[in-house]
């Protein structure tokens, strides 16, 4: 009986902070603008997923602290933990689409690959900041996806452009061979195509070297072939504990590091550090701020992390992946002030995220004031094109920490962009019957 | 085709010899590690017939609490005798709340017991360290870094990594250690009864509990040997669960209660994944390693269904 009674109890207990809980969320939604975070902060990947999440949800809550929100409106954010991990992130997104969700932020290209197709049916957009599908870049094709500011497809063509730069000319390629090592899941094999068309072009040999999940860890095989192909640069795409064990592998084996080049996401810094000494010239794409010397990044110190609202350590601050993080939030924020401003409504919908974000124009004095000064490439989003193939810089690991070490470079964006166009029709036509574009243009 | 398979990867044998030197002893080194994971499954599916899934988180905890503690400010050694501690606390809490209510069920029962042990690690590792992954305190604990390259002809090099060596030696002293303990002690030779017959060892008065517990501790220092070990070559996060699934085809191959059967396995399928991924696997685009152990152990289970080492089961209606 006692055990009847107690089971009673709990279970009104429960319903009561359930539907508390769920008044709560009403009531949230109302007066403030729902941003759901699928970040990872467990799992094989957290190495890399836990910066991105700090970075993420640190620059929205300052934003909420410093400043009561966006244009009045407080942002309510709620994280939820994908493990990069397809299944969970769809779950994820299932669970929290309901909410009045205005954007989602998938980290993983698995993820994003699955939430394409639903974004237009649901009406929330999906920003898929530098990764996943590239062909997304069309807007005509794919109007709720934004993958601003690169495609994997401009980062493939910028270090070719770069070892093309070092070696005085892309022409002198021909016959150089160039190693492609990767994570072997949808994220590593997207530039693929790309990086096998400019092979043919130039005339240098790709090597593959594809990591199992799996093989993260244990990637002496990989590195054997590497170490008997001898190629002469080798470029990287990995994510979490791939890219540590990658940059010890290199350096076990000599292979010279100022011709190891990573993608944008194997440029974190514990990445680099791993491999000690050892380590000096390797050298990593990037997009976004180095280092912590940005107002913005002092507002965050001061008013989120110093104020104990963020699990951050605050020495993480101004880390490349920590960077990363926190320009997706610019790019969150700065679309729903855009996005308020066309619609003239203070609580938007995900309807009006989309139109907000594909008028997003973060130019050189937008980023100043926001305090963010150099801190990326202004960028601009059109219906056409929601990447924008913008420029991307090189930054080499000095054995402390990264430095910069070259300018702005441009994509091939004449060779990508009909290559995007036709990927993105080939989409179209795969997953036919797939929805003609009828959302206005905002621009 | 039938020359890239049948003759050229001999012939690239012959012409880098020190290339083919560099791989059997890659080979070497990962047969040693996967062996050493396997040590971990082996003992406790010996003394009780269970297949410890949580082996491989178990690696990662060890791992985490040595470098964990190390971070907090104590000192490399006191920190390694502190995580000793940890799994002794860690195989005895096992034996008191997961093994012995469960002594009699079937094993698919304690199976999934290590499984759910195994979720409970993962979560209770994250909330004490956090997801980050961390460098291994390889100098702190005097174990060697940096490599030596031996020339070999004109302009060949073989690479030995320190770490390497040092793994080697210690998976080594570790088997011959635990040889000593099951062989040549009483707790050993109890436990040998207790792999035996559960009923019959009872009868003459060893203590179940004792020796579950004891075993789960000695699993405990082969996975800190291991995490120790795997996480000089890359670091220590939950990543490096994984890699304890390695085991299994070494597992296969060795059978499940030979610790010799461990080390021979773990040795062959070392070998067979790098000289197959190296001088075969271009042929098939790469990446065949992984479950090239796989058909390995297949292979010789077609020959000895009981593994290289097992036991041979014979039972009589």
């Amino acid at each position: 009986m006692k055990s009847i009674k107690q089971i009673a109890l709990g279970t009104a207990v429960a319903l009561g902070v359930g539907f508390s809980g769920l008044a709560t969320t009403v009531a949230q939604a109302e007066d403030a603008n729902y941003v759901p975070l699928l970040t990872y902060r467990t799992g094989p990947f957290a190495a890399s997923g836990i910066h991105i999440a700090n970075g993420m949800h640190d620059y929205l809550k300052m934003l909420n602290e410093r400043d009561g929100g966006i244009g009045g409106v407080k942002l309510e954010l709620e994280e939820c933990e994908t493990g990069y991990n397809a299944q969970k992130g769809v779950e994820c997104y299932e669970a929290t689409k309901g909410k009045g969700a205005l954007v989602y932020n998938p980290y993983s290209t698995g993820i994003t690959l699955q939430l394409i197709p639903k974004a237009g049916v649901d009406k929330i957009p999906v920003l898929s900041m530098g990764y996943g599908l590239s062909a997304a870049a069309d807007g005509s094709v794919f109007p709720w996806v934004f993958n601003v500011p690169d495609t994997y497809w401009d980062g493939a063509s910028v270090v070719i452009k770069y070892i093309g730069e070092q070696e005085g000319g892309l022409d002198n390629l021909k016959g150089k061979k160039i190693g492609y090592i990767f994570l072997d899941a949808g994220y590593g094999r997207e530039p693929i195509p790309l990086l096998e068309q400019l092979a043919e072009k130039y005339g240098f040999e790709l090597l593959q070297y594809p990591v199992g999940v799996k093989e993260m860890q244990n990637q002496s095989s990989q590195w054997l072939n590497v170490r008997r192909d001898r190629p002469d640069y080798m470029v990287m795409w990995g994510w979490g504990a791939m890219n540590p064990t990658a940059i010890k592998e290199a350096v076990k084996i000599r292979f010279p590091m100022d011709k190891f080049i990573g993608v944008w996401w194997s440029a974190g810094d514990d990445d680099a550090a791993a491999g000690g000494e050892g380590a000096k010239g390797y050298k990593a794409m990037n997009f976004s701020g180095v280092g912590s010397d940005f107002p913005a990044l002092d507002d965050i110190k001061k008013h989120v992390v110093d104020a104990g609202l963020s699990s951050t350590d605050a020495s993480s601050i101004g880390g490349t992946l920590y960077n990363r993080g926190v320009l997706n939030s610019v790019i969150i924020a700065e679309g729903i002030r855009t996005a308020q401003e066309l619609t003239g409504k203070k609580v938007i919908t995900g309807e009006d995220m989309r139109m907000g974000l594909e008028a997003l124009n973060l130019d050189e004095a937008r980023l100043k004031e926001l305090g963010l000064a150099g801190f990326a490439h202004p960028m601009k989003v059109t219906c056409e094109d929601h990447a924008g193939s913008h420029p991307v810089f090189i930054q080499e690991w000095d054995g402390k920490q990264w430095r910069q070490a070259s300018g702005w470079i441009e994509p091939m964006t004449d060779l990508v962009r009909p290559l995007l166009e036709a990927a993105a029709a080939e989409y179209a036509e795969k997953n036919a019957p797939w929805p003609a574009r009828t959302e206005p243009c905002p621009n | 085709m039938l020359y890239d398979i049948f003759i050229d990867p001999f012939v690239q044998m012959y012409e880098m010899p020190d290339f083919f030197l560099q791989v059997l002893w890659e080979g070497f080194v990962a047969g040693i590690l996967y062996a050493l994971i396997a040590l971990g499954f082996v003992l406790i599916f010996k003394a009780s017939g269970v297949f410890n899934f949580a082996q491989g988180i178990m690696v990662v905890f060890a791992g985490l609490t040595l470098v964990g503690l190390n971070e907090n400010g104590v000192p490399a050694y006191l920190a390694l005798a502190l995580t000793i501690a940890a799994m002794g606390i860690l195989a005895y809490g096992v034996e008191r709340v997961v093994m012995r209510p469960l002594v009699n069920q079937p094993d698919i029962i304690l199976l999934m017991a290590t499984i759910g042990l195994t979720y409970f690690l993962i979560g209770f590792g994250e909330f004490v360290f956090g997801g980050e992954p961390k460098q291994m305190i390889t100098e702190e604990l005097g174990l060697p870094t940096g490599s030596t390259a031996i020339e070999f002809g004109e302009r060949g090099l073989v690479i030995l990594q320190h770490i390497d060596i040092a793994a080697a030696v210690i998976a080594v002293l570790m088997v011959a250690a635990l040889g000593i303990f099951f062989n040549k002690t009483r707790i050993g030779r109890a436990l040998r009864a207790v792999a035996d017959d559960h009923q019959a060892a009872l009868s003459v008065g060893i203590s179940l509990n004792q020796i579950w517990a004891i075993v789960w501790f000695a699993a405990g220092l082969v996975a800190l040997a291991t995490g120790i070990m795997w996480g000089a070559r890359s670091d220590v996060s939950f990543a490096l669960e994984i890699v304890a699934f390695k085991a299994l085809p070494v597992l296969i191959l060795g059978g499940f209660t030979s610790i010799p059967g461990a080390i021979v396995g773990g040795l062959i399928i070392g070998f067979g994944e790098k000289i197959g991924e190296l001088y075969w696997g271009g042929l098939v685009g790469g990446g065949i390693e992984s479950w090239l152990a796989y058909i390995i152990a297949l292979i010789f289970l077609l020959f000895r269904p009981q593994g290289l080492f097992g036991e041979r089961i014979i039972e009589r209606v």
